[in-house]
């Protein structure tokens, strides 16, 4: 009963909060400036046609080192985890061989789903997309090849390589910023270039492209410890 | 285009519930990919292009496959009770 009526009275409090906040706040109204600012001084100032690459790599970039870091964590998470419980022994389960058109189809289509997700992070500054989509784009059709080929393994050394490649450009990109008269991180030193063409504003694409292939790397790798856990013998490597 | 905004919302909601009273795990699964899928096709619909594809190729693809593999691993169906 007590609790009840404790549940009750933090409920009418949760309540009269929340209305207190949304009347406060307009429904549809933008209280906010900087929208207008980014959507207004975007293309002139860092040189990119996509407004949304502008903001995640220029304006906010370091929170985008910081999302990038997390990523890697939790890639490295699942890698220590499944490294520990490697030693667990399960039986092998049985798996059925992919029919014909699966695997026929699958060889086919993954060029073009590596040339696609190529495409989206390196035109990160003109169209939509970039980096973490089309890095996970490859890496969906890396799943794809485990799924049609049960036990295919891919090359870790070489994933780590690339990922801690990618990872590195990034991160010295923004410390060159650093050390330039202007004094910030991630500051865009290089020329901005026409708007709307492939070699344009300054080291945006290149950022996406190395998130491109950190990205991928990381999410292949995930799939790669996830699916060995099922097919490998013995589990772990 | 509203009229086709709220099917949409009706449906991932309709299959929010499904993914949440399924028994099987891998049915459950499969829902929940489905209303990432129907998310992104909102994010589409509100003009949000970059996330819509996060969405479709993170929520729908790559997040169902590790779910899927993880459901391989343990248990196939969730007990009653």
């Amino acid at each position: 009963m007590v609790r009840k009526v404790v549940y009750s009275i933090f409920l009418a409090i949760i309540v009269l909060a929340l209305a207190m906040f949304f009347a406060a706040y307009p429904f549809g109204k933008n209280k906010m400036t900087v929208g207008e600012y980014y959507l207004n001084h975007g293309v002139a100032q860092t040189g990119a046609a996509n407004i949304v690459t502008s903001v995640v790599l220029d304006y906010r970039g370091f929170d985008t080192l910081g999302e990038v870091s997390v990523l890697f964590a939790a890639a490295a998470g699942v890698a220590i985890l499944f490294f520990l419980a490697g030693g667990t022994k399960r039986e092998q389960e049985d798996l059925t061989k992919p029919n014909f058109v699966v695997r026929v189809g699958s060889r086919i289509i993954f060029p073009f789903i590596l040339l696609f997700g190529s495409y989206i992070f390196i035109h990160g500054h003109l169209t939509p997309g970039g980096g973490f989509q089309g890095g996970s784009i490859i890496a969906s059709g890396f799943l794809l090849l485990y799924l049609s080929y049960p036990g295919t393994r891919t090359n870790r050394d070489g994933l780590s390589i690339i990922e801690g490649l990618a990872g590195l450009t990034f991160v010295v990109l923004g410390l060159i910023g650093l050390f330039l008269p202007q004094y910030s991180f991630l500051y865009n030193f290089l020329p901005k270039g026409i708007l709307n063409t492939i070699v344009s504003a300054g080291i945006l694409p290149i950022i996406y492209i190395a998130i491109g292939f950190k990205v991928a790397s990381e999410f292949a790798g995930i799939v790669d410890d996830m699916m060995c856990q099922v097919i490998c013998r013995g589990g772990g490597k | 285009m509203i009229l086709v905004s709220w099917v949409l919302i009706i449906l991932m909601i309709a299959l929010a519930i499904l993914s949440i009273e399924l028994k099987n795990l891998i049915a459950a699964v499969v829902a929940v990919g489905a209303v990432s899928l129907v998310i992104s096709l909102l994010f589409l619909l509100i003009q949000a292009p970059d996330v819509a594809m996060a969405e479709a190729s993170i929520g729908a693809a790559l997040t169902m496959a590790i779910y899927i593999i993880g459901v391989r691993k343990t248990e196939r169906s969730e007990k009653d009770g």
